[in-house]
């Protein structure tokens, strides 16, 4: 079961296009690197991929199905560059890091999140401690496919690299694919089994 | 020659209110100290939530309402009071802030570099302090939201750059720029600083600090830990296990984490504020802990690599 983006072609009215015939394929397993200066359609494309956003021409394939074609939770999910705008604000975290079901004690261990975090508001927590729940909550169960869109890039190389060894452990035993998006290029060196320009 | 800027002993604390009438103190930064000598960069490295964006609010005197800030501040060997700091903010110490939000909307891009001066003068330096940065005129007639974000921070930067700084203080100033662009920008700091002004460099990100610093001071959880020289770094020369595991935890390094996360401001228990998640504490480090001199750097630890155990 792979996910295909197929030549991709995105654009906003006046401004021309951001994406155009752009195509990927990413394996379960498989850790594909995404890297290319500001501006290039890095994000626009984890969107399309995820199904936030149509693309203009192009379509996008899960196990040679269009991703609309599927109910419920989506199998592919994005984790986003700011957690604090991934969150409700007016939801405690243990409530939002629930929204995709119940997330195991292991998982948060794993984490390192705080038993205490669990009870406050997004506004009182760090991007770093904010991103570990956006994580968790991406974990769910039937998802297949994680869009890691420079998730760890305001983070100290410490929180960094607690984030990246628990979900390359979890990717490796759920044989989870990712697309790891990132200007830094000893990162995608370190985590990726490929890499692709934009 | 004076140290451009002394900070001795600083501390800061907001007071909060809980349950509308209970009242404490919350300490955020605890004895910070640094120097920072003309012509050198000096990089404050912490993590987000260390309370290292306070330190730049409290040298230009623009802390909130609510805070408390204790210790020592000199500006060029006088004491940096709040009546000097204002006097000389904007003008002899400027800050490079963090966001693009801190460009007026309304105002386009010239006259927000004159700072409301109109004259041929003021004109003629503006252009050059754009064209500098590799801006050109046609800049000058845009407003804030037609900039893209590398051009943005040129822009800031160069509203620094126009008044010749004695201090030029730069908050976080390349997050979400590509490493060519975070390089380009950092470049700017190290050509101010070799102009002979001293720059503080406040940023989580160590690598890129590590490019252009001379000194690197580290920040864990309102504290300075150590002050290393840059080129500690790579030789292998870290005093405190806190950036020890910094320098590890890099993806071109080790690329190893340890556990746990920073406590939070109110929430440390006493003495070493790394202690839960270090692999050198004894009981000892719950006491008080000394900043000590070891190999040419400075560290707050009992037991730093390099130094004897006492």
């Amino acid at each position: 079961m792979s996910l295909e983006g197929r030549n991709l072609t995105f654009g906003y009215r006046k401004k021309g296009r951001v994406l155009d015939q752009i195509s990927l394929t990413l394996e379960p397993g498989e850790r594909l690197g995404l890297a290319g200066p500001s501006g290039r359609g890095k994000t626009t494309l984890c969107k399309l991929l995820a199904g936030y956003e149509r693309p203009g021409g192009g379509e996008v394939l899960l196990d040679g199905r269009p991703l609309d074609a599927y109910r419920g939770l989506c199998p592919v999910q994005m984790i986003w560059q700011h957690p604090e705008t991934a969150v409700d604000p007016l939801l405690k975290l243990k409530d939002s890091v629930s929204e995709a079901g119940p997330v195991g004690e292991e998982l948060l261990e794993a984490l390192h999140i705080q038993p205490g975090w669990l009870e406050r508001y997004p506004a009182e927590l760090s991007g770093g401690e904010l991103q570990r729940f956006c994580i968790a909550r991406a974990l769910a169960p039937g998802v297949k496919y994680l869009l890691c869109d420079e998730i760890t890039a305001m983070l100290d190389p410490i929180t960094q690299a607690q984030i990246w060894n628990v979900l390359l452990a979890q990717a490796e035993e759920r044989q989870l694919g990712l697309l790891i998006v990132s200007h830094d290029s000893a990162l995608l060196e370190r985590l990726c089994t490929r890499i692709q320009r934009l | 020659m004076e140290p451009v800027l002394e900070v001795k002993d600083l501390s800061i604390s907001f007071t909060q209110y809980q349950g509308g009438t209970r009242r404490r103190e919350l300490p955020v930064i605890r004895n910070l100290s640094l120097t920072v000598e003309a012509g050198q960069v000096a990089a404050v490295v912490g993590s987000s939530g260390s309370g290292k964006s306070l330190l730049a609010h409290g040298i230009l005197g623009i802390l909130p309402y609510n805070s408390h800030m204790e210790g020592e501040l000199r500006y060029k060997g006088q004491p940096l009071t709040p009546k000097r700091s204002e006097a000389l903010r904007g003008r002899e110490i400027v800050l490079v802030p963090q966001g693009v939000t801190y460009l007026d909307p309304l105002m386009k891009v010239g006259p927000q570099l004159r700072g409301g001066r109109r004259d041929a003068q003021a004109k003629a330096r503006s252009r050059a302090v754009l064209e500098r940065y590799g801006l050109g005129a046609e800049t000058e007639e845009l407003y804030p939201f037609e900039l893209s974000g590398g051009m943005a921070r040129r822009v800031l930067i160069a509203t620094a750059a126009a008044q010749s700084p004695g201090l030029l203080i730069a908050d976080e100033p390349t997050p979400g720029l590509d490493a060519r662009a975070a390089g380009r920008i950092l470049g700017h700091f190290r050509e101010i600083a070799d102009q002979g002004a001293g720059v503080l460099l406040i940023t989580h990100d160590l690598e890129l600090a590590l490019t252009i610093a001379d000194k690197v001071a580290v920040f864990y959880a309102g504290e300075t830990v150590e002050e290393a020289n840059a080129s500690d770094f790579s030789a292998g020369r870290l005093r405190h296990p806190y950036t020890n595991a910094l320098w590890n935890a890099l993806p071109q390094n080790g690329f190893t984490p340890i556990p746990g996360a920073q406590p939070w401001p109110g929430e440390e228990g006493s003495g070493c504020p790394f202690a839960p998640r270090c692999p050198r504490r004894t009981e000892a480090c719950v006491g008080e802990i000394p900043v000590r001199s070891v190999n040419g750097g400075r560290v707050r630890c009992l037991y730093p690599e390099g130094g004897e155990r006492p």
